[in-house]
This record gives structure tokens, C-alpha cells and sequence, in this order.
């Protein structure tokens, strides 16, 4: 099947609002009798069915948690881009479009990027008349703050909780047509398949968690708005229920996953402390702002470190060695999310971590605490001098702009970062790639929709801080509501679809097999042991730094764990109960599959670009010299992976990426 | 260190339920409570035991998910901490650990440490919300300004995570300060006003119906709480619950 992005013709202004006059509606007589199923209350799932229902459809929302709420859009911790331009800094629609497409090193399709910074000042208005209370001035209008990679300040946020806030609107969006009886929600069900007949997505299978019945659920059009995929990687800063299943068994049902090689991995995350860790904390990246990031110059000072015998406030100055500043003197160390997190892994490979792991660099907020300082003492009239007073008052400043952040971090280390640089390691934070979508957010499996970044569009090859919740809501709120009318509008005939066909009857059968084999097959080990051996094998072979041999042996050694996994998982208790261990088997049961095509999609990738970074794939000489070569023009497409009963087997499609209204360059920090 | 877990176990709703002794070793204080129970758990799956069910997702303190009564407290010893951040440092070796679900009328227990929550999302179905359609045809967000310290206030207020240990804490297993904080949240806004008396009266109404106890003010739900949501709250809550009454 060819790949059609269904992309509008005309200028790239005029694509959304053409597409709006001309496509076919369903008038609300008719949208009574049609159902739409979302899977997943997160910020793109949750405003979907919201939005859906306020149309006149019957939504059935499923969700895996207790409550729509605690869907995980709700860590989101910066905030929200818009291109409201009330700063009046010179933002625009353009310049959110331009600055998201360079972001993402030019691998995202322009038109759903345009469309994208078009409706986001929509969002804003939105929320506050939803009552998502937003910091404000004194003046009693919005406050914006300023995100990495970006010149101007375009950033709303609700202190260090704007996932939060903006998750309580939708869910109470939500709840709104609940109490309507307009939403019929479904907590604790996971869905373990799509139901595709005669060629339409129609339904999906689902797992009541508490009781462990395997259900029927059919509509006329099925959502996806399940997240990420990062806990392949075992550890990742995404919630412990977070998976691929959803997404997976979409494309075993025929929607391509593209790019699934692109993985964000965040900069400043609290460093893994030993193998009972289950989960790793991120921390905003606006800490970058004041801290600065060093290791030892000296190999005996880091052993020193390492043995207790030396403090970091005891390293002179000379002999440390601020990398960021050094290797990039433009930007220091507000350098993208990917470039430092590849920069603290080089020094770390090289043997300069600070922990007894070798895996953590300092963040250093002393040189900030002492300039807040001196300009505090000056302000007031005190003696700048005065070591002691300085130091005081700097932290004051400090504690007000970081506070929070700095109390999680003395939680979990037990170290006070106030008087003493923090330590922090790259983690996985979110995924670019997923289900491949066209301009109306449709996978190539006709009436199945993926949003949020469980679909692949948006972000290239790289995401922008403050740009993933302005995704899950413009998909949600004011995207797919438009879309997906035009494909119902064909369906207003149809009638309700019944549960009770051979596509159903099959559908559950394999469900059913599948849950059977995990509850008898007495294995060995337990779900988690294996989990946790794929995620090794991702993080040294696949993450932040890939080459063709790591590739190749990933490739064949997770083929060997999943054979393992399949002869010695051990899964206890019984399907008709509340049986976690069972809902994870199969979780990692996916990952296992999806982490093979993940390393494929990687080793076909021969180029660097955003956090796709190839060894093989470096600038060999000049300025650049050592930072990723992008290679545009053999690898300017998305990767569209089909799916053929073995990852080994998967079928590699092609979409073509066209730049007409921006022109492709280099992204350089220098 | 080595530690006495007394776990409260309950096969399903109907079970009776009983505490039941495990030992751990080996324990860090760098771990996460939830971290020491999973090495629990790695424990009795490899004996061929059943795992402790126990609910929990982000692992961050935000999501609200994770609800144990820990040595007769909420969420255990710690401040402003949910179960997820409570660190291990904070018991010592040698100690009994007493790990109960979240106990409360309202909240009956599923399995384990894992209860039944929905009662709260009924509440919010029943006015938890502002009536505005999600078209995206409202009125600039700039052209309703709002007094930074209502918004500060509302804030606050909104913080709330849902985990409900403001109810397992209250020797009434009230919600009032769950309540409250939502009713809080939209009566400090222009935008909430317009349904502020439907919204508080069919509010306590379903709380009422779900059979949460009423509020005696003895604050325990404050000190617990690890968002700090303020007592405050629940003084607003009937005030605005006063005036619609009055205004029927």
C-alpha cells in the first residue's frame, strides 16, 4: 500500500481552514447513532472524548488507571506552548511552526506542524474558561516563561504542575458528559485488541482489571490515545503502567509505526542508584537556567569522589571541567535536550562520573546562588562582602525559583542541593515516533485514529520542551473532532455494530489463548526479570548512542529474550482476578516485539539526527567537528514499518518529507 | 536492613481479610517504600506465592494513585510525601512495618492494599466541572483577567491528587477537604461563578449519597494530606454551601 499523507493542496496558511469548508459533516440527529471508542484519558485521549461527546457520539472511554485523572499527562511538570504572542516578542504562527519543525531536525511532516501552532493559541483560551488556573501577573492576566531552544517567551504553566492542571480540565470536560450519560467510561480496562471487519477498525477487545472478563466493545471508529513507549527501555521517567500494548496490537492489525527509533532522553533526571530502582524522576529542564554542569578535569579527583574521600565543593575551580560551556560557548548549557544528554554520556564513557555508578554529572548552582546574591545585597543596601550574607540570600532567590524541584531531589538522594551540586543522568523521557498517521490523524488502518504521541507527527526526530501537552490537547480538543466527522459521515447508514461476528469471535480467541498460556506456563522467572533484561539491552545497545554492531547484536539478542521470555515467564494467580503480574506479562510480551523493530528502525537509519544519534554518523571535520551529520538527502522520510508476523519481517514504507516553507539547515550550538 | 512487614490481606470484596507477617532483608534507605514492596513481591514470586496487590502508577507523587496506610498514617510517617516518595530512611533496622489499604466506607477494598476510588469521580460527574464546550469559540483567554491571589488561592486548591488520604485520615471518612478543594478551586474564579450554587448543592448532595461522614475539624485531613491542601477549603465549602442553601 502506498503511503498517502492525504496532505491538503494550497498554501500552508490556508490548508486547515480549505480542509474545514470542504469535508463532509454528520448532522446531530445522525451523530446520536454513532459510536466512537477512546482508548486512553491522557491529555489527547481525555480531550477526544470529551470533545467527541459534546458533538452528540456515544464515546466509550477505556482507561488502565482507577480514574481518568491519574492518566500520565498529569507529570507533565514546564508547561504549554501557544503562539499567543502576548509578550509581544515577536512570536507568531509561523515562528511556533518554524521553531518546531527546526526542533525536530526536520524529520515531521509540515503541514500537521502548521496546523498545529495554528490552533494553539485556541488551547489557552480554553483552558482558562474551563477554570485551569494558570499563573497570572499581578495585573491579573497570563504569565509566560521562556523553554530551551526557542527566543522567544510563548510558555504558559501552572507552577511545576501544567500536566496536572491541564489534565483536571479535560477530566473535568469529561466528567461533564459523564454525569450527561454522553461518555460511558471504563476504569481499570486495558484494551488487548482491535476488532478490524471487512477492513474497518469496529471495535476493540478489552480486560476488565478487577474482575478479569474479556469483553466486546464495537463502534463505528476506534481512538487511540494510549502515550509513549518508553518503558521499553525498563527504566524511563514515564509511569509504571505506561506501555506500548494498545499501539502494538494496532499494528499487528495493519497501522504502520513509524520512526520508532526516535526517543527523547531528557538531561536532567535524578542518576539511578541501584538495581531495586524501578522508575526514574525527572526534573524540569528549566534548571538549566541557573545550574551549571562539570565533571572533574582530573582522574584522581573523581576517584576521590568515588572512594568518600573528597568533596565537590573541594574541587578548585581550574579543575573543573564545565563541558557544555566549553564544547558549545554559544549556548552552554541551555543546549538542546539531546546534544546534553549525548555530552554528559561522553564524559561519563570516559571514565568522569561522579557516583559510585560512573553514571552522574554535577549541576552546580553555587556561581547562580552567589550572582542572586550580590544583586540582592546591592538592592537592599547591604554589604556585598559579607561572604556569609551573600550565600544567604542567594539561596533565598534560588529556593523561590527551584523550590520544589530542589525538595524532590534532597527527598530521593538525601543530599542538600542548596549547599552541594546535585548529580543528574540522562533518562528516557518521551517517544517521538508511533502509530503512522495522515493529516486527519488516521492510521492506515481505515477508522482507527492515534493521537497524542501515540502517533508519530508532530516532533520529528525531536521534541521541544512544552510542546508534547500542546499536541494531546490541539489533537484532541480541536484536530480529530474535525476529522473523524468526515469519515463517520459515511457511516450514518450503518446501523450499531454487533459484537457477534467471526472478526469478534476470533479476536477474543486469541486474547483468550494468549492469557490462558501466560496463567499455565509455569516458567521460571518472573515477568520482571525479563523486562529489565530488555531494558539493559536498549539502554547500552540502543539508547543514547547507536552503532551497527550494538544494532546488529540488540536486534538478535532481544530476539533470544523473547524466546526465553515465551518458554520461562512465570505469571501467578489466576485470570478472574485483580492480577497485576498478568496485566504486565503481557505488556512486556509487546515491548519484547516492539523493542526489535525499535533497534531495526535505528540500524536502517544510517544518519544523526535529533535523538537518533549514529556513531557512524558524525561530522568528520571543521567547527562540527564530532556532532551529529544529518543526511538529507538519502534519509528525509519517515520510516513507515508494516507489520508481517515477525519484527525481523517487517516491511519498510517510505513517506517522502517535503520542505516548501522552510528552508533545511544544520542545527548548530557552537 | 532487615525489616517485619504486617500486610493486610483480602483475596476480593467478599473476603474477610486477615494481617499476615513477611520478613525482608537487604533493604536500602535509597529505595522507595513501593521499591521495598516489590522486592517483596520478586520475593513471594519466586516462592510461588501470590504478590501483594497495591495500587500505583506514576511513582512520583502526582498521580495520585498510590494509597497505603502505613504504621496507622496515611501515606505513612513522612510530610507532604505520597507512598511513592516515602524513602526507606525513614525506618530503621529491625522494624514493623503495619501496611493497610485506605479504610473507609466508601471505599471498599478490591484487593489487598488496592480500594474501590470511584466514588470520587461520581462527585465530580455531579458538578466537578465548568459548562463550556470544548469548541475552541471562547472569548480571548487575556479578556477575563483574574486577581493574582484568587489564582494563586485557586491553585492551590486545585493541587489536589485525588489519592483520598484526607478520608482514610478522617475518624469520620469525610471528603470534605476533597470536596472543598474542588468547590474552592471554580469560587475563586470569575469563570466558576456562573454555577457556583448548582455546583456546591449537587456536589455534597452525591458526596453524602456515597456515605462519606461529615467534618468534626479536627484537621487530621490537613496534616495528612500531601499536597497540603488547607483546611480553608472546607470553611469556603460551607460558606458557599450556606448561600446557595439560603438562596435554595
Amino acid at each position: 500500500m502506498a503511503l498517502d499523507s492525504k496532505t491538503p493542496q494550497g498554501p500552508i496558511a490556508e490548508k486547515w481552514t480549505n480542509y474545514k469548508n470542504n469535508i463532509d459533516l454528520v448532522n446531530p440527529a445522525n451523530k446520536r447513532n454513532i459510536d466512537v471508542i477512546v482508548v486512553g484519558t491522557g491529555l489527547a485521549g481525555g480531550s477526544a472524548a470529551a470533545t467527541l461527546a459534546e458533538l452528540g457520539y456515544n464515546v466509550k472511554a477505556f482507561c488502565f488507571q482507577d480514574s481518568p485523572r491519574r492518566a500520565h499527562s498529569i507529570a507533565a511538570q514546564g508547561g504549554i506552548n501557544a503562539a499567543k504572542n502576548y509578550q509581544g516578542d515577536g512570536d507568531s504562527t509561523y515562528r511556533l511552526f518554524y521553531d518546531t519543525v527546526k526542533g525536530g531536525d526536520y524529520r515531521s511532516r509540515e503541514a500537521n506542524v502548521y496546523r498545529l501552532a495554528e490552533v494553539s493559541a485556541n488551547i489557552i483560551d480554553q483552558c482558562v474558561a474551563q477554570g485551569v488556573p494558570f499563573a497570572r501577573e499581578y495585573g491579573g492576566l497570563l504569565d509566560n516563561r521562556s523553554f530551551g531552544g526557542v527566543l522567544v517567551s510563548r510558555t504558559f504553566y501552572a507552577a511545576g504542575q501544567t500536566g496536572q492542571q491541564l489534565l483536571l480540565g479535560a477530566y473535568s470536560a469529561m466528567n461533564r458528559q459523564i454525569g450527561r450519560g454522553k461518555i460511558k467510561m471504563y476504569n481499570r480496562h486495558e484494551m488487548l485488541d482491535v476488532v478490524v471487519v471487512d477492513g474497518k477498525a469496529r471495535g476493540i477487545i478489552a480486560r476488565n482489571l478487577v474482575t478479569g472478563e474479556i469483553e466486546r466493545h464495537s463502534a463505528h471508529a476506534v481512538v487511540l490515545g494510549t502515550g509513549g513507549y518508553g518503558n521499553v527501555f525498563f527504566l524511563s521517567t514515564n509511569a509504571m503502567g505506561s506501555n506500548v500494548t494498545a499501539a502494538w496490537k494496532a499494528h499487528k492489525r495493519g497501522s504502520y509505526f513509524a520512526n520508532p527509533c526516535y526517543t527523547q532522553i531528557h538531561p536532567t533526571c535524578i542518576p539511578v542508584s541501584g538495581d531495586h530502582q524501578s522508575k526514574l524522576t525527572l526534573m524540569s529542564e528549566s534548571l538549566r537556567n541557573d545550574g551549571r554542569i562539570w565533571v572533574p578535569k582530573n582522574m584522581e579527583d573523581v576517584t576521590a569522589i568515588r572512594e568518600g574521600r573528597l568533596k565537590p565543593i573541594e574541587i578548585a575551580e581550574e579543575n573543573r571541567d564545565y563541558y557544555l560551556e566549553r564544547r558549545y560557548p554559544a549556548f552552554g548549557n541551555l543546549v538542546p535536550r539531546d546534544v546534553a544528554s549525548r555530552a554528559a554520556k561522553e564524559r561519563c564513557d570516559a571514565g568522569y562520573g561522579v557516583n559510585a555508578t560512573g553514571e552522574a554529572v554535577y549541576l552546580d548552582f553555587a556561581s547562580a546562588i552567589q550572582r542572586y546574591g550580590k544583586e540582592q545585597a546591592i538592592v537592599k543596601h547591604l554589604d556585598v562582602n559579607d561572604k556569609a550574607l551573600i550565600k544567604k540570600l542567594g539561596q533565598e532567590v534560588v529556593k523561590n525559583k527551584y523550590g520544589n524541584l530542589f525538595q524532590m531531589y534532597e527527598k530521593i538522594v538525601d543530599q542538600d542541593p542548596y549547599n552541594t551540586p546535585m548529580m543528574i543522568y540522562p533518562a528516557v523521557h518521551y517517544t517521538m515516533g508511533g502509530l503512522w498517521v495522515d493529516y486527519n490523524l488516521m492510521t492506515t488502518v481505515p477508522g482507527l485514529y492515534a493521537i497524542g504521541e501515540a502517533n508519530f507527527s508532530d516532533h520529528g526526530a525531536n521534541r521541544l520542551g512544552a510542546s508534547a501537552l500542546m499536541q494531546g490537547l490541539a489533537d484532541g480538543y480541536f484536530v480529530l473532532p474535525y476529522t473523524i466527522g468526515d469519515y463517520l459521515s459515511n457511516d450514518i447508514r450503518t446501523g450499531a455494530i454487533s459484537t457477534e461476528s467471526p472478526e469478534f469471535d476470533q479476536a477474543e480467541k486469541e486474547v483468550k489463548e494468549r492469557i490462558n498460556f501466560f496463567i499455565s506456563n509455569k516458567g521460571s522467572h518472573s515477568v520482571d526479570y525479563f523486562h529489565k533484561k530488555l531494558g539493559k539491552i536498549m539502554w547500552n545497545k540502543v539508547g543514547m548512542s547507536r552503532n551497527v554492531q550494538g544494532l546488529t547484536e540488540a536486534i538478535s539478542e532481544i530476539k533470544a529474550l523473547r524466546e526465553e521470555f515465551w518458554k520461562e515467564v512465570r505469571v501467578p494467580g489466576t485470570n478472574e482476578e485483580f492480577n497485576e503480574e498478568l496485566a504486565k506479562a503481557g505488556r512486556v510480551a509487546d515491548y519484547l516485539e516492539l523493542g526489535e523493530l525499535f533497534a531495526k528502525d535505528a540500524l536502517a537509519r544510517e544518519e544523526s539526527c535529533g535523538g537518533h544519534f549514529r556513531e557512524d554518523a558524525v561530522e568528520l571535520e571543521g567547527e562540527q567537528k564530532g556532532e551529529a551529520k544529518r543526511d538529507d538527502e538519502n534519509f528525509a522520510y519517515v520510516a513507515a514499518w508494516e507489520y508481517k508476523g515477525e519484527p525481523s519481517a517487517a516491511v519498510l514504507h517510505k513517506e517522502q518529507l517535503e520542505f516548501k516553507d522552510i528552508e533545511l539547515k544544520q542545527r548548530s550550538y557552537k | 536492613m532487615n525489616l517485619t512487614l504486617k500486610i493486610w490481606r483480602q483475596k476480593n470484596a467478599n473476603d474477610k481479610g486477615k494481617m499476615v507477617d513477611y520478613q525482608v532483608g537487604d533493604i536500602s534507605g535509597d529505595m522507595s517504600f513501593l521499591e521495598m514492596l516489590d522486592v517483596l513481591n520478586d520475593q513471594l514470586i519466586n516462592k510461588g506465592e501470590e504478590p501483594v496487590a497495591f495500587d500505583h502508577d506514576c511513582r512520583e507523587g502526582i498521580c495520585g494513585m498510590c494509597s497505603l496506610y502505613i504504621n496507622g498514617e496515611a501515606h505513612g510517617p513522612d510530610r507532604g510525601v505520597t507512598t511513592c516518595q516515602l524513602h526507606m530512611r525513614m525506618f530503621k533496622d529491625g522494624d514493623t512495618i503495619f501496611i493497610e489499604p485506605f479504610r473507609a466506607k466508601a471505599f471498599p477494598v478490591i484487593k489487598d492494599l488496592v480500594v474501590d476510588r470511584s466514588a470520587f469521580d461520581r462527585i465530580q460527574h455531579a458538578g466537578g466541572f465548568i459548562s463550556v464546550n470544548t469548541s475552541g469559540n471562547t472569548i480571548d483567554a487575556n479578556a477575563i483577567p483574574v486577581n493574582k491571589h484568587d489564582a494563586d488561592d485557586a491553585f492551590s486548591a486545585a493541587t489536589c491528587i485525588g489519592c483520598g488520604a484526607c478520608v482514610a485520615s478522617c475518624k469520620n471518612s469525610s471528603a470534605m477537604l476533597y470536596v472543598g478543594a474542588k468547590v474552592s478551586q471554580f469560587a475563586l474564579l470569575p469563570q466558576g461563578k456562573i454555577e457556583a450554587t448548582d455546583r456546591v448543592l449537587n456536589m455534597v448532595k452525591q458526596m453524602d449519597d456515597e456515605g462519606f461522614g461529615n467534618c468534626t475539624n479536627t484537621g487530621a485531613c490537613e496534616v495528612e494530606c500531601p499536597k497540603g491542601i488547607s483546611l480553608e477549603n472546607i470553611a469556603r465549602m460551607n460558606r458557599e454551601y450556606l448561600s446557595a442553601a439560603l438562596k435554595g
